[in-house]
């Protein structure tokens, strides 16, 4: 049949695109930073980023956040470069830079012309351990994280929806935090918290520096060598696992916030590839699988179900990370259409996930999904920026970058069966957190008669 | 000191290195499209984007027409043999591990598709393509539907400080013009609009006069002309849109909304430039030094790195067919709005006073020029580039000649233009927060 002639070529097709994978390279210094460049000569540009293994899953109750503000101050002074000098520099040699923290990670990156690598590394190891954290700066700086937050989250009814969420699907792991931290702990931090938090977690032996572009590897390798390799490595303390403990019921939560739209969350605990024994990993890769076939694109069952036929939800979505460093969640989430309600929402979610528990998955929609992540790894090696975040995030969470050349693979071989059987083991009624924005008037003297579900009372 | 050495070594490098962009190639369909292609033979794939000169500001008081035709392109079609639904595009582009998608900003419709090169995928995807350009369908409960959700994505933005924000600022400041209406539309206008709307605005402006094909991938010249035909040649050859009403001055003025948020949005601006302007590479550097450069900027020097008071400031020119904006943006805590604007006033004013400093312009043009093989280093930066450059009639040499015309920029040029042509005493203002309104 032709879509099965279509997947076979595609199969034989990313043998090709493996054999330019072997141009990536790893390195470790003595003080235990390790390197990884990947040789990408379309464009004589070179992305470098610095991966630490600290973000809001290391936190612990009263210092949330922390690991996001030092990133802030990160760019706030070394006994080399004053506040906001090292970007200036950087933006001289024509590079864009910028930092991101996430749950299991704090990364910095610059982008620039190849032959300006060495101005990355320069401020890069420079930062890693020779931070001035001072108060003035830091008094400012957490200012600017705060208005951060307002922005971010305070304003954003369904971003405070996932925030709450998020604090009552888990209840011991550290995913319950929120990355940006909470207000309260934010007003409470002391510079002194920021200097233990330094310097537990920047060290050369706690980083990893992933570089992608125009390069040769040795020579980057010497260059890191040169300005990385005189740091002193720290003394490592492992995070606490805090592994979640089992949920035996249905937790529900309700936001109530000035909107114009309901929202709904749902999601269930779920392992991940770093959280399973290796003759399990084949779960992992089905619930990816399973992510696909509820939202993988207009083709999905969400799309084609609940959006066109349906006509219940204006947008939803389902979302499975199998990169996470710890057991995390299957997430659903969704709007619900013109004159649909929450409720009539959550019970055509709770049908699209019974239908997948009942019935295998069919051919053709696999062969869809394989032929989509097929071509999506030709698509990512568009962007070197991408190709680099991918090796940062495996090693960081401690899965290895060569993870990610297993992945067509691994998704090739998941079977129908495999896929309804996660939906079974995981997708069950007890472990299910529901998360719903209840929408308060914006203009409380204006209230509109459709927002929400109506008759909540106004204060 | 050392770290300056290092950084002057590698400049004198880079001078030496040649700037120039990519060969663009440009020709024509047979029935007038006009094609750009810029070969690139590394990755086996395909981008190919149809732009028609038929954004939101075709939509004559029908506001939301042209974002919610091309959301119904891929609703169905009719092919010679017979009707597809909905369900079958998206699975057919999904089978093909193809990437389809179609959009509107106030200027253009963008109808875009990334495929592998190999044949047997690129074809049948091509073939999909160009049947949803020239023959959709629009059946009506499909329209229905991509209606409502339109519907609702208008409600979602009101609960959205800054897209109210945003949206109040081009009415201010555009007020009869059609740039006044965010391509989203109004709800009062999208539940008005029909079926026949839809199909009308298809039928004037999807035309091959009214359209230009941008091509970025593994293929050689007479397999991009082929390309170009397969998508673009079964459109009619129609007539090119009509030019723009050129923008009204605007009058100064403020808007304050009341929103119950934590924060204050402040938008404060003006016309800014077309794409054609005289005055583009001026005011482009001096923005760069004002607010054009994320942190490093003086608005983000001065709101947040000296005083903390917003994540985000900066100030932006959006150049398009007619005269975009020049806007300058931040939010704060409410409490610290009146303190923010002012910065935010201060800064400019002291801006368009004094012009920059000779340091500051030096360091501007090092980082465009500098990292100017940053903004071509991948296909679909390419070929967004394309799309401007033939979209807006900008000479075939744009980016060989970006970085020259970057340098011959002088400190005497850019005060010169803004004093020209920026008023600060005539912005408007547009101001959107302080909190839960008194109940």
């Amino acid at each position: 049949m032709f879509k099965h002639l279509t997947l076979g070529f595609l199969l034989c097709f990313i043998g090709v695109a493996y054999a330019a994978d072997s141009t990536t390279h790893e390195f470790k210094l003595n003080n235990g930073l390790k390197l990884i460049v990947r040789e990408d000569h379309r464009a004589p540009v070179v992305v470098a980023q610095v991966w630490y293994k600290v973000g809001a899953s290391y936190e612990y109750s009263g210092i949330t956040g922390i690991s996001h503000v030092l990133e802030h101050m990160m760019f706030q002074g070394t006994r080399k470069f004053g506040p906001n000098e090292a970007s200036r520099i950087i933006s001289e040699n024509g590079g864009r830079e910028n930092a991101f923290t996430g749950r299991d990670y704090t990364a910095y990156y610059q982008q620039l012309e190849k032959s300006r690598l060495p101005v990355s590394f320069m401020i890069e190891s420079d930062r890693m351990r020779n931070l001035l954290l001072k108060e003035k700066e830091f008094e400012k700086e957490l200012k600017v994280v705060m208005e951060e937050r307002r922005l971010r989250t305070d304003d954003d009814p369904e971003s405070r929806t996932y925030e709450e969420f998020n604090s009552v699907a888990f209840q011991n792991s550290a995913y319950r935090n929120p990355v940006i931290g909470w207000m309260d702990d934010l007003e409470n931090l002391t510079l002194d918290d920021l200097k233990e938090w330094y310097r537990r977690w920047y060290a050369p032996n706690n980083a990893t520096v992933v570089v992608v572009g125009d390069v040769d590897a040795r020579e980057v390798y010497q260059l890191a060598q040169k300005y990385f390799g005189p740091l002193k490595p720290g003394k490592l303390v492992a995070p606490k696992p805090r592994r979640e403990a089992e949920q035996n019921g249905e937790r529900r939560v309700t936001v109530k916030a000035p909107a114009e739209l309901p929202y709904l969350i749902m999601g269930y605990p779920t392992p991940v590839l770093n959280s399973l024994e290796p003759e399990r990993r084949w779960e992992a890769y089905a619930l990816e699988v399973l992510s696909a076939v509820f939202s993988g694109g207009d083709s999905a069952r969400f799309a084609k179900r609940l959006v066109r036929e349906q006509q219940i939800a204006a947008n939803a979505g389902a979302g499975y990370n199998l990169y996470s460093r710890g057991a995390d969640m299957f997430l659903f989430d969704g709007t619900p259409a013109q004159g649909r309600t929450i409720t009539e929402l959550e019970q055509a979610l709770r049908a699209e996930i019974r239908r997948a528990q009942d019935e295998p998955v069919s051919a053709e929609e696999l062969v869809r999904i394989k032929a989509q992540v097929v071509a999506g790894r030709v698509y990512e090696r568009d962007s070197t920026f991408a190709q680099a975040m991918q090796i940062g995030t495996l090693e960081t969470v401690g899965l290895g970058w060569r993870v990610m050349d297993e992945y067509v693979e691994r998704i090739n071989a998941v079977t129908a069966e495999q896929v309804q059987q996660v939906a079974r083991k995981y997708l069950t009624d007890d472990r299910l957190t529901l998360a719903v924005l209840e929408p308060l008037p914006i203009d409380p003297n204006k209230p509109r008669a459709a927002a929400g579900k109506g008759g909540h009372d106004v204060r | 000191m050392y770290a300056k050495l290092v950084l002057l070594g590698a400049l004198a490098l880079l001078s030496n290195v040649a700037q120039a962009g990519p060969a663009i190639q440009h020709w024509q369909t047979q029935n007038g499209a006009r094609v750009y292609f810029v070969p690139a033979p590394e990755l086996p794939m395909v981008d190919v984007r149809a732009v028609f000169d038929a954004g939101s500001a075709r939509d004559e008081g029908r506001n939301g027409l042209a974002a919610l035709t091309g959301a119904m392109l891929a609703e169905g079609v009719k092919t010679t043999a017979g009707e597809l639904n909905a369900d079958e595009i998206a699975e057919r582009f999904a089978a093909l591990g193809a990437r389809f998608d179609a959009g509107a900003d106030r200027d253009r419709t963008s109808v875009s598709l990334r495929s592998l090169t190999e044949l047997t995928l690129l074809q049948p995807a091509l073939d999909l393509m160009a049947q949803v350009l020239r023959a959709p369908s629009f059946p009506a409960a499909g329209f229905e539907r991509e209606r409502n959700r339109m519907l609702v994505g208008l409600r979602q933005q009101e609960q959205s400080p800054g897209d109210i924000a945003s949206k109040n600022f081009y009415k201010a400041l555009y007020a009869d013009h059609p740039y006044a209406t965010d391509p989203s539309g109004t709800e009062q206008a999208v539940s008005k609009l029909t079926r026949e709307d839809v199909a009308a605005f298809h039928a004037r402006y999807y035309v091959a006069r009214n359209a230009l094909v941008a091509i970025v991938g593994a293929l050689s010249r007479a397999q991009a002309e082929a390309l170009a035909e397969q998508v673009a040649g079964g459109l009619p050859s129609g007539e090119s849109a009509p030019a723009l009403a050129p923008v009204a001055p605007q009058a100064p003025q403020t808007v304050s909304l009341p929103h119950p948020s934590s924060q204050t949005h402040i938008l404060l601006g003006q016309t800014g430039m077309s794409r054609a302007d005289p005055d583009f590479f001026p005011l482009l550097v001096g923005n760069h030094i004002l607010g054009g450069n994320g942190l490093v900027s003086r608005i983000s020097n001065e709101v947040r790195e000296k005083r903390g008071l917003s994540y985000s400031a900066y100030s932006y020119f959006a150049p398009m067919r007619a005269a975009g904006p020049f806007i300058l943006g931040l939010q704060t805590q409410n409490e610290k709005a009146d303190e923010a604007l002012q910065v935010l006033r201060d800064t400019l004013s002291a801006f368009v006073v004094n012009g920059p400093s000779e340091k500051e312009l030096k360091a501007a043009k090092q980082n465009l020029t500098g990292g100017f093989a940053l903004r071509l280093d991948s296909n679909s930066k390419l070929l967004d580039h394309l799309a401007v450059i033939g979209f807006y009639g900008l000479p075939l040499d744009y980016l060989d000649t970006y970085t020259k015309h970057v340098e011959q920029v002088t400190l005497a040029q850019i005060k010169d233009a803004f004093q020209r042509r920026i008023k600060p005493e005539r912005m408007v203002t547009v101001i959107v927060g302080g909190g839960a309104a008194p109940r």
